[in-house]
Order: C-alpha cells, then structure tokens, then sequence
C-alpha cells in the first residue's frame, strides 16, 4: 500500500487573527494507528476536525482514501461516511435508544433497511462489549458506556478511518480503561486511526507513530519509543515531564512563550 | 448604600428585625381581610345573583355550549395552531438560514406579526383580503379564514420559540451527524428538531392556550349561528336574555380547557428541571 490513507499538506487554520495551524504536513498510512499529543491549544484537536472537515482550513490541503477532503466541489457528506468520527462529550443522540443510535444513521445515511441495520448495530455493540445495553437510553449509561456506544455508532457505517478527539478526556479514570480497550482492539484488527490523547500509556503501547504538537506545528514524529522515551527536543520534554509527573511542575508564567530557552 | 447603616446585631431601642418582620406580615393580613369585608358588605349579592348565576339560563345554554361552542372553540385553536406550527417551523429554519435574504424576510414577518394587535390581524384576513383582492376565496370559509388569521399571528411567536429551541441543542449534535455523513438538511430533520420540540414543548403548549383565548377574535370575522364559538355564543345569548349569566358560563369553558393544560405546562417544566439536574 503505497497510497497514504490520510495526507495532509501545508495545513494552515486560523480563527480569526488567531493562527492555530501554521503549516502541518502528515501522512497515515493503511492500518497505521498514530497518536497526537501535545499541550492544550496546540492545534491538534483543530488538526484532527480539519481532516473529516469540520473545520474548514485556510491554507492547504487533506486527502482521505485518496479523495481530496479540501477541494470545493467534493460530495463531503459521501466522504465522511469512510470516517468515523470519536468526540471528547461522545455526542449521542439523547433522544434514540442505543440500538436506534446506531441504527437512524445507518438507515438514513447508507440507506440500509431496517434488518440490516439492526444486525450491523448489535454486531457492533457486542463488539464494545455493550449487547446487553441495547434498549437503554444515553442517559442511563456511564460515560465510559457512552464512549463505547459512539464507538460502535461510528463503526457500523463501516467506515476505513476512525479519528479519535481526546476520547477519555471526558470520563472518570476508572473508566478510561473500557474505552482504551476498545481502542487497541480496533487497532489491533488494522484500522487506520488517528488519536489525539493524553494518555501516554496508550500512545506507548498501542501506537504506530506519535506526532507531538505545540504552537500550531508539529514539532515532533516518530515511533513512540523516541517520542515520548527519548525526545530530542526541549519543548517535547518539557511537556513530557509535566504530564507525567504534574505535582513537579513549578509555578511558571506564559509557559508555552518560554519553554525551550 | 455602606453596610455601616445595616448592623449586623440588634440595636438596643426600637424593634428587632424579626419583630419588624411580623408586625408587616399582620398589617397585610389586616389589608386583605378588611376588604373582603368591604366587599362583601358592599356588594349587592341578590342582584349579582340575578346577573350572573341564573340557573335556569344557565341551563339553556347546554347542550349546546358545550356540543358548538367549545367543539367551534376548539377547532379554530387547533387549526390556527397547526397552520401557525407549519409557518413558524418555516419561519425558524428561515431564520437559521445561511442565506441572507431568507434571514431578513424572516425576521420582519417576526417584527411585523408580534407588533401588530390580533385584531387588527383578523380584521385584515377578515375584510382587506377580500376587498383587496375580489374573487379570491380563502379555502374553508370562516374556518379557512381563522385558520389562517390565528396561523399569521402564532407563527411569528412558535418562529422564535423553534428557533431559540434549535438553537438550545447542543452543538455537538450537528457535529456528530455531519460526521456520520448526515447531509445538513437530514441532520436538522433526523437529530436536531426531534430534540428541539422537547425542550420547546413548554411553551408551545402555551402559545396553545393563548391561541385557545384568541380564538375568540373570530367574532370580528362575521360568523354563522353555526360557527359560533364561545365568545359570541356567550355574548349573543346575554344580549337576548339580557342576562350576563352566559358570560359567566362561556367564561367557565374557557377555563374547564386552559387551567389543565396550564397544569400540564407546569408539570412538563419540573420535569425538565429535573432532567437538567
């Protein structure tokens, strides 16, 4: 597989006078699960929204399958249907039951009859360990529950991308490891996934390449064990450390301005 | 204002704040029973009798009252408000739209329709349509006509409500169904107004129960002994008997449908408080 299944070239997004994206070039391969991490108000999540376009970029240019994302004319709706899409508040439909969550999309977007898309729905949610959950409301779940429901919703569209914003940033820590679990199975099965994430022990052990990003570039991208085990530089240490020990860091002003000096 | 003139502790002379407190609670209740005694012995009870409270007059009214009055009553509010929930959903959408222009005509169908009087509205679909334009029949007849009277005036209020509750879902729920591939049209349908409705099913109600008592401006249309629904039921009977007892009955209907459905406004709001803690 020569063909990269998500390229993103000379990326730039600026919201108003504020740029967030100041020219990002990345390319995923087929079944290469990457992980992007770096300090809040980096760009990543905007990165991530860029590539199923929910953010429309300023400058540059995204390719999904081999579909150009940016150009003005493509059928967006057609190509989002090949990503599935994983948000930090998980956005269930709280009015749709489970099944019906997952179902109503399928149904209404892929046109599939009404048993198809049951069968599609419970094989998913058996596959996030949720079968049992079907007839429940969103409500009624925990959020780590919740997170594995929008993970099935975005997989029985059968889509051959799945994009992760901060997935477990939302839930309580013990039930990160539901979510995360999900997570390395999927990848384990080959998807092609792109995670932005703070959690270090997934990126470490279940990804491909981690790409570190701080002021709108990407400063940083490797394999995981020179990422986050042997950064080479200043700014990606810095952040590393903080994470991972947060009760260490000092009391310091405009820290993003001042590290690496 | 300085805090300095409000002590925290009781000053020693004058009245503490709780003795404060109760000598103004009593004084109110003094206000309020003296003038129900003042109305009670002012009033002139055996004429108020004659008036209002006419049983055999009263009597007369029924079946009737209940069999066209109301059933007229009730008809006219639910077409008016079908007809008023079709043009403010339109209205919304037009609203939120991306287009200018739709935008604009939007917003001054709102101005325009919340500025003028109900009256005046009736009036209009009643006698300008049809002077203005000669041989146009509005489909339906007095029914057609108050459908669309009650639908002008109400569409411009359930236009705002829709709108503020489509706007009140959160925007993650767009997010998610563009992200399955939902184009923007089947999102709002599909995921965005489903949930708009109920958190705007209050106040819809509401406009409902107003629409119940604007309902009664269809006397200005000119109806039919058929057509005659409580308001000009009461009043035409009042005036042949020269009796205010069918007012006073008329009035009762009224509030047999508005304090239950204001009841279940209510009961529907607790709900939706509870569901937000």
């Amino acid at each position: 597989m020569s063909r990269p299944e998500i390229e993103v070239r000379g990326l730039h997004k600026s919201f108003g006078d504020n740029e967030v994206l100041r020219g990002i070039d990345l390319e995923i391969r087929q079944g290469e699960v990457v992980c992007v991490i770096g300090p809040s108000g980096s760009g990543k999540s905007t990165l991530l929204r860029c590539v199923n376009l929910l953010e429309e970029p300023t400058k540059g240019q995204v390719f999904v399958g081999g579909t150009e994302v940016t150009d003005p004319d493509v059928d967006i709706d057609a190509v989002r249907r090949r990503i599935g899409m994983v948000f930090q508040q998980f956005n269930l439909f709280p009015h749709l039951s489970v099944t019906e969550n997952l179902t109503l999309p399928q149904r209404r977007v892929l046109g599939r009859d009404k048993a198809t898309a049951a069968r599609i729905a419970a094989e998913n949610l058996a596959r996030v360990g949720l079968a049992e959950k079907a007839d429940a409301y969103p409500s009624s779940l925990s959020g780590g529950q919740q997170q594995r429901v929008a993970i099935a919703r975005a997989l029985a569209m059968g889509p051959e991308v799945m994009l992760f914003d901060e997935p477990t940033s939302a839930l309580d820590p013990e039930l990160v490891g539901d979510v995360l679990a999900v997570m390395r199975m999927l990848a384990r099965e080959g998807m092609t996934m792109m995670v932005v994430t703070h959690e270090m022990t997934f990126a470490r052990e279940v990804a491909d390449r981690v790409v570190f990003m701080d002021g709108g570039v990407i400063v940083e991208d490797g394999s995981p064990e020179q990422v986050i085990g042997a950064p080479s530089h200043e700014r990606t240490r810095h952040f590393l450390s903080r994470l991972l020990d947060p009760a260490m860091a000092q009391v310091e002003e405009e820290t993003s301005d001042q590290v690496g000096k | 204002m300085t805090d300095t003139d409000t002590p925290l502790q009781p000053k020693k002379k004058g009245l503490t704040r709780r003795q404060k407190r109760t000598l103004s609670r009593g004084v109110q209740y003094v206000v309020f029973a003296a003038a129900v005694i003042a109305f009670a012995v002012t009033a002139d009870w055996g004429r108020l009798r004659n008036q209002f409270a006419q049983a055999d007059i009263a009597r007369q009214m029924f079946p009737d009252v209940i069999t066209l009055a109301l059933k007229n009553t009730v008809l006219y509010t639910l077409s008016g408000f079908v007809v008023g929930l079709v043009l403010g959903m339109v209205i919304a959408l037009m609203r939120l739209s991306s287009v200018g222009p739709y935008r604009w005509l939007a917003g001054i169908y709102i101005e325009i329709f919340r500025g003028l009087p109900a009256l005046l509205i009736f009036i209009f679909v009643g006698v300008a349509v049809p002077l203005a334009f000669p041989g146009t029949e509005i489909p339906g007849g007095t029914y057609g006509k108050v459908a669309l009277a009650l639908g002008l005036v109400s569409a411009a209020y359930m236009a705002e409500t829709i709108r503020a509750g489509i706007q009140a879902v959160p925007k993650g729920q767009m997010e998610a169904a563009r992200s399955l591939g939902f184009s923007p049209a089947k999102a709002m349908i599909s995921i965005i107004v489903p949930q708009a409705f109920r958190i705007i099913l209050p106040p819809l109600t509401n406009e409902l129960v107003l629409l119940f008592k604007d309902s009664s401006l269809v006397l200005f249309l000119g109806v039919t002994l058929e057509e005659r629904e409580l308001s000009k039921f009461g009043r035409d009977l009042a005036s042949t008997t020269a009796n205010s007892t069918p007012i006073l009955v008329a009035g009762l209907c009224y509030l047999l449908v508005t304090i239950p459905l204001s009841f279940v406004v209510r009961r529907m709001e607790n709900k939706a408080q509870e569901a937000i803690r």
